[in-house]
This record gives structure tokens, C-alpha cells and sequence, in this order.
């Protein structure tokens, strides 16, 4: 389409002379896109990619805004640091936990929602609009909402899980080291459940229906159907999604910063958390941007993995 | 899909599963929400001793007029009203300039900057948490909602972006086209005909800009400190430590906080999941 578009520019300039047309196809690659595209380029340089450079030269200096004369170039000091913090272990193992059980109870709610809104039955758009309402709701609020509901003054979970025996008493959860991280994951899940149902919805609504006939034609069960060819025809589009979803869920400080500020004793504290703490609480700009390079380098080494594996595995 | 529904329509047992996960969504989506909203208008004396009570025996709007007219609430309300429209002004704006030349141009080092626009929604924003708060406090900028407007533009642009140019891929070229052809400019055949049709996309764009502003809490937690100049969420917090006893306020403003958002989702539902449907069927 765009190459006919040229085309048909082009022919219209070579009536009224050569060189005429070389400009237009000169102002189509190389000038008229970026009249269009320059205030993007320009902000992402100058907002995102710009300071990202300066925070990964600030992993290498020493900042601290309380220690104004300690400020200088200290090489991988920094680095050496966090090789040796077990706070910065800890954070990791953590993060690793969030961002695993989140994806996972997102997923599998989000399918069986995907799953649902594929079908028809009476009330459909009410019923999406509703069950989609979480993912408006600003994160801070949920997080204080699941807050609220966690505790057992004003809201009810403490008291439904000492009923079916969970708890030997209705306590917070969230003061609790062993639980305290099944909170934010809760939120979580909640918050991001709508997002997987779209794209995988979009997913499903691309599988032909005639298959599904012919499966059922030759006597197939639904389990099986499912089995052998909703869940193959989706793959491609999981791994893209659990991908994405991974690295931004890993990078979502919001509901853990409000809902235990990486408490209590640490044990909700994930990489994101640490590094806004290191940054605004000890004012420590040069270690928090070593923590966010380490968090950068995990994240692109997943899905650099990530990527070869369905290369490897998706040939088709 | 219709072969779906018939196929349910078969299986007795998967009809009734079908209505059990029905309910059990709604159930888990909504029900954090009625509690915000049960607890706001639940009488202060009532609140401890119907804790766990599904419905209040008694219903005030009290705690809404004390939030409203005893408290900072509307000036944070109007801050994050500036922050958010003006990001999504902004942001919609240069969004659709950038989404219509993906979609209607070759041009060199295109795959580059795509390729860049992905990576900036990969890498934690926190990266640049410290550079940023370091060149806005340089800029003398700290407390000031133009340096929100600016930072929160340059973060919700690349989705925007791709959000954009999924809608203007679904207008027919051919359409311009014939305008280009009958004798107007390029810029002509966008404004007559292009813009109209686009109307739905940039609702959505402004409508998911907007959500999304309205509650961005780690940046303005951190370029904002004064008082009056803090947005919703950061206010609330500072609200809820200020306020820690009274419940049935914290709630209220909750539920406060969660009108403007909802309601522009309500409006925009349709035309996101439209737009990010066909946008994933592509990618």
C-alpha cells in the first residue's frame, strides 16, 4: 500500500519534470515522517532515553545528596557494594517471587475470562464492562483498597481466613513475614486480570471457527479441543504477553510501596521498592542507579532467553 | 465463536460452569469496590462494630461533605485535573502525529525507532528515577505541575503511540488518497477527512492518558513535596497518615478519587479493547 502511495506521488511529479520527482521521493523517506514524528523523538530523547544514560554514568559515581563533598567517579565500588548486600539478594528473591505468582494467577484467571467473553450469553458487554472496572482504578487506590480489606478492624479476609481455619486468629497479613507478600500479589492479580483477558481474547477471536466444528464432527471432547487447539493456537501470543507482562509486573513498585513499603523486616522489599527507597529515603542516587542497571541487566538477559527459546521452539 | 455457544448449550455441566465463573468474577472484581463505597457511607459509630456486616444497617454522606468541604481534597483534586488533562492533551496530540506516520509512511530508520519505543517500555522507569529528580531540581522545577505534564507526556507517548497508529491502520488509505488526487494537500485530506474518522481513536488515547496520569504516584511522590501543589495520589497518602483513624473519610475520599477515572472508562471501555484487540491480532 505505501509503496502504491509512492508510486502514484511520484508519477503525478515526473509529469512536470526529473528532478521533481527525486525531491518528492526525497521529502516522502527522509522529511515528511518527521515533521510528523519529531515532537516524540524529541520528548523520548530528552525525558527517558537522555537521563537513562545518566543514570547508568551515575552507577559509577558516588551521589549522595546528604554527602554533597563525597560526590566523584568510584569505578565499580558501587557494583562491588551490591555483590555483597544480602538486602539486594533478598529484593531479588523477592522479586522473583512477586513476579512469578502474579503472572501466574494472572494468566489463569485472565484465560478463563478470555475464555468466557469468547462465548455469548445475555448481559455480555455489562458483564466486560464490570469485571474490566478493576484495571481503572489507580494503583494506589487499590493498593489502599486491599489494604483496607486486609485489615482486620475494617475489613473482612482476616476474618474469612481464620473461619475456613487459615489463620489461627483474624490478624493483618501484611505485618506477618511469612504472608505479608501474598498481599500486594492479591492487588495484583486483581489490578491485571482485564489486561491478560484482552489480549488473549484478541487471540481466541483469531482462531477459525471451522476448526472447532470440524473437532467437534469427529467426536472431539471440549477438554481435548481445547488441548489441541486453542492452547497451541495461542502460544505464540502467550509467550509475547508473559514476556511483556513479566518485565512490567518485575518493575511495578506502586502496590508494594503503598501497601507495605517492603516490609515488614524486608521481606515484601522487590528490587523496584529498594531502589526508590535507596533514591528518596537515604537520598543515595549513585547505589540506587547500580540496583536499577543490575534490575536492567535481569530483565534484558530474561528476555534475550526468552526470545531464543520460541525461536528454537516456534518454527513455524 | 458460535460453534462455542452451542457446544455449552450441550454440555449441562459446562452451562452451569459457565454461570459459576460468571459470578465468580463479578464477585472478585467488584467486591473490593463495594466495600470502599460500604465503609464511606457507613455511620462513624457503626463502622467498628459492623465490620464485618455485608450491609450497613444505617447509610450517612457525611464523611463524603467532611472530605469535600473540611479538607485539602479539592486542591489536590484540581492538580491532578490539570496534570492529567494536560498530559493527555499532550500526549494524544503528539501521539497522532507519530501514529499516522508509522502507519502511512516508509521512511528511513523506522524499525530503529520502533525499536527504541519498545525498549523505553521495557526498561524500569525507575532507572531514571534519579537523573530526573537531579535535572528537574536543577531546572529549579521541583513542585511544579508543568515538570509532571512534561515527564508523564514522555512516558505514556510510546503506547499511545502504538494505540494510535492500530486506529489510523484501520482507516482505508484510499481515502486521503482520492482527497490528495481531487487537489488537497496532505495536511487537507487529515483535517477533512481523516480527523473526523479518528475521533473514536483519540478518545481512547485521551481516555487511557488520562487513567493513567490520574494515578501515577512514584514521580510526584518524588518532584512533589509542597502542599499545594500535590496531585491526588500523593495527597491521599499523605491524607490517609494524616487521618489514620478515621476510616470512613479515608473511604470516602476513595471513593472520590475513583470517579473521574471510572467514568472516562466507562465511556472509553469499548474503543480500548476495539484498539488493543486489533492492535494484538497484528502484532
Amino acid at each position: 500500500m505505501a509503496g502504491k502511495a509512492v508510486i502514484a506521488r511520484a508519477k503525478t511529479t515526473v509529469v512536470s519534470g526529473g528532478t521533481g520527482a527525486r525531491r518528492s521521493l526525497y521529502w516522502q523517506y527522509m522529511v515528511e515522517p518527521f515533521l510528523y514524528l519529531s515532537p516524540m523523538i524529541l520528548l523520548i530523547g530528552s525525558v527517558m532515553l537522555m537521563p537513562l544514560i545518566v543514570g547508568i554514568s551515575y552507577s559509577f559515581q558516588s551521589i549522595e545528596l546528604l554527602n554533597p563533598f563525597a560526590t566523584g567517579w568510584v569505578g565499580f565500588e558501587n557494583y562491588e557494594k551490591l555483590w555483597s548486600d544480602r538486602k539486594f539478594w533478598i529484593a531479588l528473591e523477592n522479586t522473583v517471587f512477586w513476579t512469578f505468582w502474579s503472572i501466574f494467577f494472572q494468566f489463569l484467571l485472565g484465560l478463563g475470562l478470555a475464555m468466557l467473553l469468547n462465548t455469548q450469553f445475555f448481559g455480555k458487554k455489562l458483564f466486560q464492562a464490570l469485571v474490566f472496572l478493576p484495571w481503572a482504578v489507580p494503583t494506589f487506590l487499590s493498593a489502599l483498597t486491599w489494604a483496607w480489606l486486609f485489615n482486620p478492624v475494617i475489613g473482612p479476609i482476616p476474618h474469612w481466613l481464620a473461619a475456613l481455619g487459615v489463620l489461627s486468629e483474624p490478624y493483618n497479613i501484611l505485618g506477618d513475614p511469612d504472608l505479608a507478600i501474598w498481599g500486594p500479589i492479591t492487588a495484583n492479580i486483581w489490578f491485571g486480570v482485564p489486561f491478560f483477558a484482552i489480549t488473549l481474547l484478541a487471540a481466541l477471536q483469531s482462531i477459525p471457527g471451522e476448526l472447532y466444528e470440524a473437532a467437534e464432527i469427529d467426536g472431539a471432547t471440549p477438554w481435548q479441543s481445547f488441548t489441541k487447539i486453542t492452547l497451541p493456537f495461542l502460544a505464540p501470543m502467550i509467550a509475547i504477553t508473559v514476556m511483556l507482562r513479566t518485565i512490567w509486573i518485575a518493575n511495578f513498585a506502586d502496590l508494594i510501596f503503598v501497601m507495605t513499603g517492603g516490609g515488614p523486616a524486608n521481606s515484601t522489599q522487590i528490587l523496584s521498592t529498594y531502589i526508590f527507597t535507596t533514591a528518596f529515603r537515604k537520598l543515595d542516587f549513585g547505589y540506587a542507579s547500580t540496583i536499577a542497571v543490575a534490575l536492567l541487566i535481569i530483565l534484558l538477559a530474561y528476555a534475550v532467553i526468552l526470545l531464543w527459546m520460541r525461536k528454537r521452539l516456534v518454527k513455524i | 465463536m458460535g460453534s462455542v455457544a452451542r457446544s455449552n448449550s450441550r454440555h449441562p455441566a459446562l452451562a452451569f460452569g459457565k454461570y459459576a465463573a460468571i459470578a465468580f468474577y463479578l464477585g472478585f472484581a467488584l467486591f473490593p469496590l463495594y466495600w470502599l463505597m460500604k465503609i464511606a457511607i457507613t455511620p462513624d459509630a457503626l463502622i467498628f462494630s459492623e465490620g464485618t456486616r455485608m450491609l450497613p444497617s444505617a447509610v450517612t454522606f457525611e464523611n463524603f461533605a467532611t472530605v469535600l468541604f473540611e479538607t485539602e481534597f479539592l486542591a489536590y483534586f484540581r492538580n491532578s485535573l490539570t496534570v492529567s488533562l494536560g498530559t493527555a492533551f499532550f500526549t494524544t496530540l503528539i501521539a497522532a502525529g507519530a501514529g499516522y506516520a508509522f502507519s502511512r509512511f516508509v521512511f528511513a530508520g523506522k524499525r530503529i525507532i520502533i525499536a527504541v519505543m519498545l525498549i523505553t517500555q521495557m526498561f524500569p522507569l525507575l532507572m531514571i528515577i534519579a537523573p530526573i529528580y537531579k535535572i528537574v531540581a536543577d531546572l529549579g522545577l521541583l513542585n511544579s505541575l508543568t515538570s509532571l505534564i512534561v515527564v508523564y507526556t514522555a512516558f505514556n507517548i510510546p503506547f499511545a503511540t502504538f494505540l494510535m497508529q492500530s486506529f489510523f491502520d484501520g482507516i482505508p488509505k484510499d481515502l486521503e488518497e482520492a482527497a490528495m488526487m481531487d487537489g488537497c494537500s496532505r495536511f487537507q485530506a487529515l483535517r477533512t477527512v481523516v480527523f473526523p474518522l479518528t475521533l473514536p481513536g483519540l478518545g481512547a488515547t485521551l481516555g487511557f492518558v488520562f487513567t493513567a496520569a490520574w494515578s501515577e504516584l512514584l514521580f510526584a511522590l518524588m518532584l512533589i513535596s509542597k502542599n499545594d501543589a500535590m496531585t491526588f495520589p500523593v495527597g491521599l497518602l499523605t491524607f490517609v497518615s494524616k487521618f489514620s483513624v478515621d476510616w470512613g473519610q479515608m473511604m470516602a475520599a476513595g471513593v472520590l478519587a475513583l470517579v473521574p477515572s471510572c467514568l472516562f472508562f466507562i465511556f472509553i471501555q469499548r474503543y480500548l479493547v476495539q484498539g488493543l484487540t486489533s492492535g494484538a491480532v497484528k502484532g
